[in-house]
């Protein structure tokens, strides 16, 4: 029988100060689903609406907790599959209205994927940036060349498999290498919020929605107006990057941090400039020569006749 | 007429107790008869299945086909919500609407490489591909549609754009124009809506309901990608 005494618990007080006080102390990580890459996500935990509010970033313990009850199904069959598909038509446009209206301080991920990162959103928001990409660039090119005689149209075809390549490649890699960026940085520095690699994807395939009314809008031939809406669609989705993986890195080295989020914007800056110089003809240049070569041709024409 | 069995041999020298020693008291009384008739049903009941359509001629067999293909021509064409389409499935019409858009909308070689129309395996490829994705998506989703049934309604729901594409290869036969081009979009719009209309007759009761706009939008997308190829065709 213990003696009263025995069952007094000691204090370890906060993570970091112990850290702190001593370096050397084994530390071991308990966190998130971010560590096992065999389990691709952290599962979908009923009614945890509120407790999201409560805890803020904390809840990677219930995350890890919850971990085995979901996805039980073995990545060989179709209904592991369709437990990325679990969203329905009203959270799929409220992802879609978080994306486009980032709010400073609630993070996306926690806000409005709460574990449960769907791959419907990704797919399908890329393939219609695709195509809105392709077709767009398309008719912008057609109505600057409308009145010049020596323009033959041509549909362009190969560019769409080329948007193709590159938005998907960036939907997916960028993802991929961020990912593992933040895991090897997980291995070094203690960090509360740690993102799964299915949740990443989710949140950039989200912030590409804003691209697909710019890159209607980017039919209107004016410099100036198309520049606009550049820096417009990097704001608000620059943004909702930055704001999502800020609390991930915050607590790293402030370089590294910054370098991150730097990198971030940078690559995504990187995408809508790269998609408007190649898909999209400048244009005012395309007009001052053929109007300085048809007269010349009329006046060779007289001169011959 | 049964009568009581006999033991097979005495019961009284092998054991004192057999196994089957109560057999031999047993006897079937006449009242509970046992007899009857073992018929094989004749020829009246069972349909001559297996043989005839063996032994039907090339021509019959053909015209069955042929006479399905067209019945779900015109279920398309006027659409109603009726299950022919996705009870006897079949890919023959898909197949030949695919083949005819895609050789009609592929560029000549002699076209210069880069830019221009699709070729003929890119037509191909989109059409197929896409409708698998579509099909796919709608099953991971939660649809409760068999993989070829929905394939078989995509592919004939491309039927009116496949007449969209023909009339516009006869207008584009006149003057050059704008008026040319109003003629031509009007015409892709209309082919578009009827087909969006058909397949969503066909498609939307397979789906969960707080999910139809998430399963119908890509195949919103797909016959969108079709109408500006045809659209855009240029000869």
């Amino acid at each position: 029988m213990a003696a009263v005494d025995d069952l007094q618990f000691e204090e370890f007080g906060d993570v970091a100060t112990s850290l702190a006080a001593n370096p050397d102390a084994t530390t071991i990580n308990i966190e998130g689903p971010g560590e096992s890459p065999k389990r691709p996500g952290p599962p979908r935990g009923s009614g945890r609406e509120e407790d999201d509010e409560l805890l803020g970033n904390d809840d990677s313990d219930k995350t890890e907790l919850l971990a085995g009850q979901k996805k039980s199904s073995p990545f060989w069959t179709f209904e592991y599959y369709q437990t990325f598909f679990d969203v329905d038509t009203y959270q799929v446009f409220d992802r879609i209205k978080g994306s486009l209206l980032p709010i400073p301080g609630k993070n996306f991920v926690r806000l409005y994927i709460r574990s449960n990162p769907d791959l419907y959103g990704p797919f399908w928001i890329c393939a219609t940036l695709v195509f809105a990409i392709a077709i767009s660039g398309n008719l912008s090119n057609f109505l600057i060349h409308l009145g010049e005689k020596s323009y033959h149209y041509v549909p362009e075809f190969r560019k769409v498999s080329i948007a193709a390549t590159v938005i998907y490649a960036y939907a997916w890699l960028v993802p991929f290498a961020l990912w593992g960026f933040l895991l090897w940085r997980n291995s070094k520095v203690m960090n509360i919020v740690s993102y799964s690699f299915l949740e990443i994807v989710c949140v950039y395939g989200y912030s590409l929605f804003i691209y697909i009314p710019t890159a209607i809008l980017w039919i209107i031939p004016q410099k100036a107006v198309r520049w606009i809406l550049v820096m417009m669609a990097l704001g608000i989705s620059g943004s909702v990057l930055a704001m999502t993986f800020w609390p991930a890195v915050r607590e790293d080295n402030r370089r590294v941090a910054l370098a991150t989020i730097v990198t971030i914007v940078l690559l995504h800056t990187l995408l809508s400039v790269g998609c408007l110089a190649y898909f999209f003809d400048a244009p005012e240049v395309d007009h001052l020569p053929t109007t300085a070569v048809v007269p010349n041709q009329t006046v060779t024409a007289a001169k011959s006749s | 007429m049964a009568e009581a069995a006999e033991s097979p041999g005495d019961p009284r020298t092998t054991s004192p107790r057999p196994l089957f020693a109560g057999l031999s008291e047993i006897s079937i009384s006449q009242d509970i008869p046992v007899e009857g008739e073992i018929t094989i049903p004749m020829r009246s009941r069972i349909r001559e299945f297996d043989s005839s359509t063996l032994n039907e001629s090339v021509q019959n067999t053909i015209m069955r086909d042929l006479k399905a293909v067209g019945k779900k021509f015109m279920h398309v064409l006027y659409p109603r919500k009726s299950n022919t389409l996705l009870r006897d499935w079949d890919l023959w019409g898909p197949l030949v609407l695919c083949v005819t858009l895609a050789l009609m909308l592929q560029r000549g070689s002699a076209d210069n490489e880069n830019d221009g129309g699709p070729q003929f395996a890119e037509v191909f490829v989109i059409i197929w591909f896409g409708a698998v994705t579509i099909t796919l998506n709608s099953k991971l989703l939660g649809g409760n549609i068999s993989f070829f049934q929905s394939l078989c309604v995509l592919g004939y729901c491309i039927l009116p754009l496949t007449v969209a594409l023909l009339v516009c290869r006869l207008v584009l036969l006149a003057k050059p124009g704008p008026i040319n081009f109003i003629v031509r979009l009007f015409v892709v719009i209309v082919m578009f809506a009827w087909s969006i209309v058909a397949s969503t007759a066909f498609l939307a009761d397979s789906q969960p309901p707080n999910r139809k706009a998430l399963a119908i939008y890509p195949v919103f997308l797909f016959y969108f990608v079709i109408s500006w190829m045809i659209l855009t065709f240029a000869p």
